[in-house]
């Protein structure tokens, strides 16, 4: 076992899969220079010196290109691996991701696969609205794509080797204040956690959920950061004597359904928690999955913790504001009772 | 236009403004009492003063994630984007925008674009409004090299070029798109060799001299302005600071930064006054006096402004 950080955990995952295959390779903006960044979060620092340029590719500032190549090469025996340096700018590829890479496989018959990976910072740090979006549901909103959420070291390297080994395009988000970049790249205010990842080779399967902590009172579902704020609130909760079961999905799509269904029969409550803006959410996806398929088992009503339907505020007074914090979580599971 | 009309002692004024605001913000966020992150204009002052010169407080001014330079250039109060840089209500933004968006309509600077590239094409709107509306503005669009590699690029001046719109597009190259040096993005010398392509005229200007941007700007402002359509203009320039925030600036050379430092525009500028016979060191110690003064006056202001309600938050989507 060895303790480290999630960025340190994606680049022990990147480096293994480019070993253990010549055909995975990376590409994105500032991922390989020479004495620079390696990439926004410094997940591919120290790559290039291992793998070399051509299979670290450093490219021009052009979001389309770096999608559209990712699916070419894909669609043509390679696996990338490509990433953006904040999670925004995935709308500046949304046509490569949402009608090339997703519906390839489809409109081809199943004969063509596109075995792409984009990684994507999300989350709101203090740096303005085009800098911030937590933009997962987007992209569970469109078939043909799978969409990672991990915030664990563990998970976060089980889950992108697994991402790397899958066929189809996966799309990983990951929370600029779980990474626990060092140096210059670290960022203020970061939860940074620190986890246990095995000497021996693992992959965490697509589409397994975890109980991050066991309750009988009230289901949370939170993902990335807010799986934090959901522990901490549980905390919280437990002096009042509520016990709160935590649910990580890890895997948006596809979804492990059953997992916090059986939590749901089990509570009888549940809130779900995403730093999301609230309209059309992914919350109100779960929302509705439990509503449907759960109903007779709910004690209360369902509630959504979310960040309010504006774009990300600048001033730290109006982001705190923004983002769902543990005491609204308490706020709301206190409600239902 | 003669070099006796070239208001070199304002342009001055204005580049040592904004040398003097970016030093006092890397102060300032050094010591966390501004948050957020910071790009930083220091070294390329002579190519908003330059181009901005020309403009009235009616033409418009699209930016970037660097724009603290390109918004005191326009006319955009120091002590309201000092205000926004320490997230404070009286703010140009109302500390809704921060540091990467800068901006103030009544001067005719839109909010700044932090997405790269993605205010090419809206210049091109701009400049669309600004005819269509029967004005003689003209729009003028600051990016970075990097920016030029973006598909909204060519998008953007294609557009601009086949309707004939009153823009200017202003390439500031600084040899680098965050750590990536310019020959690895680029096959080809010259941002500005891609206005061929488009129809359009593209120049090649030496960014760190404010007099050769003041010449090339006024030729293709006025050119907008007649409705002669686009220019594309390429300043070559350097940032003689790190990208962003702390940034090591270990992917370039310090052989390269010291070459580059010697061509700082600003002492450069000073010698040309004094050559000319258009400043003495006392004029210029009483400008740096007066340049202190107002940036004192901004960090003032913007320390003693209140902040923002958190749920001033809920305003302004609509
Ligand atoms: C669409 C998009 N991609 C990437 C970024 C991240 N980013 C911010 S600034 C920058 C470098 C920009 O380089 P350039 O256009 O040359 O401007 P400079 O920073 O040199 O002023 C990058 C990659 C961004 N803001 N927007
Ligand atoms: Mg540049």
């Amino acid at each position: 076992m060895a303790k480290m950080s999630i960025a340190e955990a994606l680049r022990q995952a990147i480096r293994e899969e480019m070993a253990r295959d010549p055909r995975v390779f990376c590409l994105g903006e500032d991922i390989g220079i020479k004495g620079g960044f390696g990439g926004a979060f410094t997940v591919t620092l120290g790559l290039s010196d291992e793998f070399g340029h051509e299979r670290i590719l450093d490219t021009p500032i052009s979001e389309i290109g770096i999608a559209g190549v990712a699916i070419g090469a894909a669609m043509a025996g390679l696996r990338p691996i490509a990433d953006v340096q904040y999670g925004d700018f995935l709308f500046c590829m949304m046509d490569q991701l949402a009608n090339q890479a997703a519906k390839m496989t489809y409109m081809s018959g199943g004969t063509v696969k596109v075995p792409m990976v984009m990684r994507a910072p999300v989350g709101a740090t203090g740096r303005g609205a085009q800098h911030a979006q937590s933009l997962e549901a987007f992209f569970t909103h469109i078939p043909g794509l799978k969409v990672l959420a991990p915030s664990t070291a563990y998970d976060a390297k089980g889950l992108l080797k697994s991402a790397v080994r899958d066929d189809n395009p996966v799309l990983i988000f990951e929370h600029k204040l779980l990474y626990g970049s060092k140096g210059p790249r670290s960022e203020r205010g970061a939860l940074s956690p620190i986890g246990e990842v095995p000497d021996e080779e693992y992959l965490v399967p697509i589409g397994k959920g975890v109980i991050r902590r066991e309750g009988t009172d009230v289901t949370i579902v939170g993902k990335l950061l807010t799986v934090y704020r959901a522990l901490a609130a549980a905390e919280e909760l437990a002096q009042d004597g509520i016990e709160t079961e935590v649910i990580d999905p890890r895997t948006l799509v596809p979804l492990d359904k059953e997992l916090i269904l059986e939590s749901v029969r089990k509570t009888g409550r549940l809130v779900i928690v995403e730093e999301d803006n609230l309209t059309g959410g992914w919350a109100a996806d779960i929302a509705a999955i439990v509503a449907e398929e759960a109903f007779f088992w709910l004690d209360a009503p369902i509630k959504r913790v979310s960040a309010p339907d504006t774009p990300a505020p600048f001033a730290p007074v109006m982001e705190q504001f923004y983002v769902p914090g543990e005491e609204r979580v308490v706020e709301a599971v206190k409600s239902l009772f | 236009m003669s070099n006796s009309k070239t208001p070199l002692l304002d342009m001055y004024r204005t580049m040592l403004t904004i040398r003097r605001f970016e030093e006092r913000c890397n102060y300032l966020f050094m010591q966390g009492r501004i948050p957020s992150t910071l790009h930083l204009y220091i070294g390329q002052e002579a190519v908003a003063t330059g181009v901005c010169a020309h403009l009235r407080p009616d033409d418009y001014l699209l930016s970037t994630h660097r724009p603290h330079g390109h918004a005191i250039a326009k006319g955009v109060a120091p002590r309201a984007i000092m205000a926004e840089l320490f997230a404070k209500s009286t703010g140009c933004c109302k500390a809704k925008g921060g540091s990467m968006h800068v901006g103030d309509v009544n001067v005719g600077m839109f909010p700044a674009i932090a997405i790269v590239g993605a205010n090419i094409p809206i210049a091109a709107g701009v400049g669309l409004a600004a005819r269509r509306l029967g004005t003689d503005r003209v729009a003028v669009c600051f990016f970075g090299d990097g920016a030029a590699n973006e598909g909204a690029f060519h998008e953007g001046l294609n557009m601009a070029a086949i309707w004939d719109l009153p823009v200017v597009y202003v390439c500031e190259n600084n040899l680098y798109a965050a750590s990536t040096p310019f020959p690895l993005a680029f096959k080809i010398e010259n941002v500005a060799d891609r206005a061929a392509a488009y129809g359009m005229p593209g120049v090649v200007v030496d960014g760190n001299d404010v007099e050769a941007v003041y010449q090339v700007a006024g030729e293709a402002i006025d050119r907008a302005r007649q409705g002669e359509g686009p220019t594309l203009i390429e300043c070559k320039t350097y940032r003689l600071c790190g990208h962003s925030r702390s940034d090591p600036r270990t992917y370039r050379s310090q052989e390269e930064e010291t070459a580059w430092a010697a061509k700082d525009p600003i002492p450069r500028l000073a010698e040309r006054l004094k050559e000319k016979g258009l400043a003495t060191d006392e004029t210029l110690t009483a400008i740096e006096q007066e340049v202190t003064a107002l940036i004192d006056e901004a960090v003032a202001f913007a320390e003693e402004s209140p902040p923002p309600e958190p749920t001033d938050a809920l305003k302004h989507v609509f």
